[in-house]
């Protein structure tokens, strides 16, 4: 080719890539260049330094939920990390109940009961449809808000307590010798982890099966309550009483966590129910033939054949809902629940003006959460597949 | 003389249990003990639901008035949402001016049914009109300043007409991007291909209330000092550059999903990569993806309420602020149930049009 004296430069395909890229790395190093400069100017403008020295400051304000110590006289890096801890924790329980919601809802949506079925598509429909954000307004404003003054409390025999303020709950409090039984229930966990895959190696070499449930749960459920006895332990309660105008002690459940936490079970829990549906629905029915033909007793083929399929369509969807769920708990800014955007983007951003290094720290955590989760399911989906032959 | 019958007798008609409604009940409803425990619990809670909604949202609602006084407080008020109905359409839109914005909806709404309905004549020349022209006209009906149509600043939108204007101008504008960003992320460029990977995973791993965050609060920083960028505009550059994430990823399944030979056959016929795009693998790729698109479409279309954080009168933002109107006090719910009933009826029926969509463009292969 090169030979030819006709042959353009740019009618290689080769330089005209290299040509294309090396445009495109200017334009991008120009664009950059671009925001850096104007970012320098604007900066020295309005008197910002850079650099992510007020990590060290004092915040000076209050955090309704910090799952640490946190008060005035925190710094605010203090405030970053409060806010990533709340935000891990309503997604944390919000994935485990819109996980339990989801799957009764799919699951009872493939039921041969007709009004059943109805009934989940109906709350699929509806709770998939409406936004997020008017769901979580709609739980705050419109329900909680309606809740009782605290002297009006509603109570469950005088030890849970639910008003305007939120739930409250009394907290286990635990005596000496009681980190015995912490240590119990961890062997008995490690045990029983174990004597699964014992029996499971047991089971492919001879065909015997062992009752790995019942022992397991005995262990679990067993061995801390002996010690408990044994170590002489004790516990005692915290019950939340009336002070005043509001209850002290025990365990508090603010109201913003309360509405967050419903909205992004509700929400999620209609795509999962979607996602669980299409699952099952994609095990071929000749799959469930066979195994009744084998003489599989029905549960069984459930366990054995149907679920190990529909989980191969459902982990990589389940994860993208898991990260949505992560990703919507943002929301808690709107009602005020203290997660990472409200206290961090939001209060300390304000109070420090560090504009970029806020952003960016917290765009940093939803990225390396995001990639990180959806990294470890396609490691679980890579396991789930090699099951396949 | 013994006597053969040679003809069958006719068959019985199936037992009176297993036809007709008793049937049909016992069947689906009460097949099992647990399925008739399920069944009765299912219909209490109907029953403990039902009625009662409806009456409160019709037979006990007052609909007419002007004030509170009008309200018997017994159902729904449904006087404070149509009191505020014109504020809820328009936000603080003047009102010698809805025209222009009934007129610049009515002729998007004419437009894009005259291209969805089949057999309507001269789809290509309407399309073009769509693209290019519409947008220049909507400017200037929704902004003003020529033609003699007084300038309604963006601070004035509001209501649904917003949350209709920053969806329809998402979508528009993040679709070519998409599809540029899925064409680079399958490109054999590697610097090419990798920044459409980056810029792809990047706006798809943050909340997009992040995104709005840093487009209002950085996006003066990052542009020169004389240059003011609309607090609108500034939502929705952060909205594009979102949405056209999520687009490349929908149009990449649509790349995918093309078969081999397509890309082979355009090479052979000697096609340059532009021209074998445009003409042989995305008019395939996107056909496939529209049920997609459709689905991205509404995630957006909910997503949009996400701008009352930054301090725009959407839809729900406008609703949430007449709560505080101190002679409105206590009707949040019909608000909520207000705006509820807008997004569902939109999200719900655009979910059906995209799965029917789905069946109609199902060819059979790929």
């Amino acid at each position: 080719m090169s030979n030819s004296k006709k042959q353009f430069w740019w009618n290689n395909a080769q330089h005209r890539s290299l040509f294309f890229q090396v445009l495109l790395v200017a334009l991008l190093v120009g664009f950059f260049w671009f925001i850096g400069s104007n970012t320098l100017t604007n900066l020295e403008r309005r008197g910002i330094s850079t650099g992510f020295g007020f990590l060290s400051q004092v915040s000076g304000f209050g955090i309704i939920q910090h799952l640490i110590p946190f008060d005035e006289t925190y710094t605010f890096g203090r405030t970053f990390l409060v806010g990533l801890l709340n935000t891990l924790l309503v997604s944390a329980v919000g994935i485990v109940f819109a996980t339990i919601i989801g799957v009764v809802v799919g699951v009872a949506r493939l039921s041969n009961n007709w009004l059943i079925a109805k009934l989940a598509m109906v709350y699929i429909e509806i709770f998939r449809n409406i936004p997020l954000l008017l769901q979580m307004f709609f739980w705050y404003f419109a329900v909680l808000r309606t809740l009782p003054a605290p002297k009006q409390s509603w109570s469950a025999g005088d030890v849970i307590f639910l008003n305007i303020r939120g739930l409250y709950l009394p907290e286990p409090i635990f005596g000496p010798g009681f980190n015995f039984v912490f240590w119990a229930l961890g062997l008995a966990i490690v045990t029983t982890l174990f004597i699964s895959r014992w029996a499971k190696l047991r089971q492919e070499q001879t065909g015997k099966q062992f009752k790995t449930m019942t022992v397991g749960a005995g262990l679990i459920f067993g061995l801390p309550t002996i010690v408990f006895f044994l170590a002489d332990a004790s516990l005692s309660w915290n019950v939340p009483a009336l002070k005043g105008f509001n209850f002290r002690g025990g365990i508090t459940i603010i109201p913003e966590f309360t509405a967050l936490l419903t909205a992004l079970s509700i929400y999620t829990g209609a795509f999962i129910a979607e996602v669980v549906r299409s699952g099952i629905m994609a095990v071929n029915s000749g799959q469930t033939e066979a195994a009744s033909a084998l003489g599989l007793h029905k549960n069984r083929i459930l366990k054995l054949v149907v679920i190990p399929q529909a989980m191969r369509v459902i982990i990589p969807q389940l994860t993208s809902q898991y990260l949505n769920l992560v990703k919507n708990s943002s929301l808690a800014t709107a009602i005020g629940y203290p997660d990472l955007v409200a206290v961090f983007a939001g209060t300390t951003l304000n109070q420090t003006g560090q504009a970029i290094e806020v952003i960016a720290m917290t765009m940093g955590v939803y990225l390396f959460l995001s990639l990180s989760i959806s990294a470890f399911m396609n490691w679980y989906n890579k396991k789930m597949m090699l099951v396949e032959r | 003389m013994a006597v053969y019958i040679t003809t069958p007798s006719p068959a019985l008609p199936p037992p009176s249990n297993s036809v007709g409604v008793l049937g049909w009940m016992r069947k689906n409803l009460f097949s099992s003990p647990a399925n008739s425990i399920f069944t009765l619990i299912g219909l209490y809670i109907l029953f403990r639901t039902i009625p009662p909604t409806i009456d409160w949202a019709l037979f006990q609602a007052d609909w007419v008035g002007t004030s509170r006084d009008a309200c018997s407080g017994e159902g729904a008020c449904w006087v404070f949402v149509t009191v505020r109905f014109q504020q809820f359409m328009f936000g603080f839109y003047p009102p010698s001016e809805y025209w222009r914005v009934v007129v610049a909806f009515s002729l998007v709404g004419a437009l894009v049914a005259w291209l969805l309905i089949e057999r309507t004549p001269k789809k290509g020349l309407v399309g073009i009109f769509t693209i290019f022209c519409y947008p220049v006209i909507a400017y200037f009906l929704f902004y003003g300043g020529a033609f003699g149509l007084p300038v309604v600043e963006t601070y004035k939108w509001g209501g649904l007409m917003l949350t209709l204007i920053l969806a329809t101008i998402g979508m528009f504008c993040a679709l070519p991007i998409g599809i540029i960003l899925a064409l680079g992320r399958r490109s054999s460029m590697p610097i090419a291909k990798s920044l459409s990977v980056v810029f792809i995973e990047f706006w798809r791993g943050v909340p997009l209330i992040t995104v709005l965050f840093m487009s209002s609060v950085m996006l003066p920083i990052f542009m020169p000092e004389n240059l003011q960028i609309d607090k609108l505009l500034r939502a929705l550059i952060g909205i594009i550059f979102f949405q056209s994430a999520y687009m490349a990823e929908v149009v990449r399944g649509g790349l995918q999903a093309i078969p081999k030979g397509q890309y082979e056959a355009a090479e052979a016929l000697g096609l340059s990569y532009w021209k074998s795009m445009f003409f042989i693998i995305l008019p395939q790729a996107l056909k496939l993806v529209i049920p997609g698109i459709v689905n991205t479409f509404i995630a957006l279309f909910k997503d949009t309420t996400l701008v009352l954080i930054i301090g725009l009168f959407d839809l729900l933002a406008v609703v949430q602020s007449a709560f505080a109107d101190a002679k409105w006090i206590g009707y949040s719910v019909e608000g909520y149930v207000f705006v509820a009933a807008i997004y569902w009826v939109s999200c719900f029926s655009m979910s059906r049009y995209s799965q029917y969509l789905e069946r109609k463009l199902h060819t059979g292969h790929a």
